[in-house]
């Protein structure tokens, strides 16, 4: 009779004893695991996009509030004043959500860049979205546009079979269009 | 004595993935190379021997019936801690096991060893059971890893060791490559345990 209370009490602490464990251990590293990506993953993709820069970009990242969401903006410097920014956004894809992080030239209000920093798609077809091959095409572009891949009427050519795909990551570099001109001004202004 | 068998069992007579054939999913899947193997091993020695400590701690209060619920929380609970401490301390480990760190949860040798010995045995032959079992698989997924990794790669731990004019076997880096790799150390401990038998 008193077998299933028993079993009840037992595996409830054990159970309660192990989220108290795990959620101590959590709070331990959450702050290096965000750096360990922060030098491994968007990093090199931040390099990337801010090619030029004279700043350490990682140390000269920024939060900023915009549609009451934290972005962390990271900034390129030339000769101590800002020249280019750059943040992380996403589309979804065919296999969930494509972060890309999109550079944009604050001077001449142009693309620096587009890269993908992380993503589910299918290794082999999507994941050529991550190739220098497609994400070049936005280099250069003028901020204001449609930036649209071509079965959506567009001019960027989409990878063959990976039309999900491309289309996230355009999507991605589209919202991070959107915010330009709030996170530029928040940026600028000191 | 005894206690000195249990520690030494999971190094030979019951080495899990060549003599008791368990676990072979992350054996196959993360020997490409030396440092896979090494870091997958030293995981799963953390993971198995302090779920072997908790679970004979409390062998007595769990009630048989939610037993294996119960080994299988702690055993993911110290799984968690592993994924957390290599992606906050190890990120290239992290990055190389990817996906075969949560695996590690439904590796059949540690709940094996939870449900074989450790429900069963005290703390301190639970804990050389779990040092024994979790070595014996760290040495044998390096051996593996090693072997792939020199004839695959030319490299041993990232370290260039073959003749300038070698031509990388690159089949062994791959997963049929795997297969056959293991099939044949397999076949080569069989024919030593045999050896040793008669």
């Amino acid at each position: 009779m008193s077998e299933i209370p028993r079993m009840l009490i037992v595996l409830t602490l054990i159970c309660a004893a192990c989220a108290l464990l795990l959620s101590g251990v959590r709070s331990m590293t959450a702050d290096q695991i965000e750096r360990q990506i922060l030098v491994n993953v968007q990093g090199p993709a931040v390099e990337g996009v801010l090619e030029g820069s004279e700043n350490d970009l990682i140390a000269d990242r920024r939060d900023v509030r915009v549609d009451d969401r934290e972005l962390t903006v990271f900034v390129g410097k030339r000769g101590g004043d800002p020249w280019a920014i750059a943040y992380q956004t996403s589309g979804v894809g065919f296999g969930g959500d494509v972060e890309v992080i999109a550079g944009f030239d604050v001077t001449s209000d142009e693309i620096t860049g587009l890269r993908v920093v992380m993503h589910k798609e299918t290794p082999g077809i999507g994941s050529k979205v991550t190739e220098e091959q497609f994400t070049k095409q936005f280099d250069g572009r003028a901020i204001e546009g449609q930036h649209a891949i071509e079965p959506d009427g567009g001019d960027i050519e989409s990878v063959t079979g990976a039309t999900y795909s491309s289309r996230a990551a355009a999507e991605g570099l589209q919202k991070a269009a959107a915010l330009y001109d709030e996170v530029k001004q928040q940026v600028l202004t000191p | 004595m005894s206690y000195m068998r249990d520690f030494t069992r999971g190094l030979w007579d019951e080495l899990p993935p060549f003599r008791m054939v368990l676990g072979l999913c992350p054996v196959l899947a993360v020997t490409k190379s030396a440092e896979g193997g090494l870091g997958m091993g030293l995981c799963v020695i953390f993971v198995l021997t302090l779920s072997n400590i908790i679970v004979s701690a409390l062998r007595r209060v769990i009630p048989r019936k939610v037993r294996i619920a119960s080994f299988i929380v702690i055993i993911a609970t110290f799984v968690v801690i592993v994924e957390l401490v290599t992606q906050a301390y190890f990120y290239s480990i992290y990055t190389t096991l990817g996906l075969f760190i949560p695996l590690i949860v439904v590796n059949c040798i540690i709940l094996g060893r939870a449900e074989a010995f450790a429900s069963r045995n005290g703390v301190f032959r639970s804990t050389l059971d779990g040092l024994g079992v979790g070595l014996g698989f760290t040495l044998s997924l390096t051996v593996l890893g090693s072997i792939r990794e020199i004839l695959g790669n030319g490299t041993w731990f990232d370290m260039p060791l073959m003749w300038s004019s070698f031509e990388p076997f690159t089949f062994m880096v791959e997963a049929p490559g795997a297969f056959v790799c293991l099939g044949l150390m397999l076949g080569a401990m069989n024919a030593i345990s045999g050896t040793r038998a008669s």
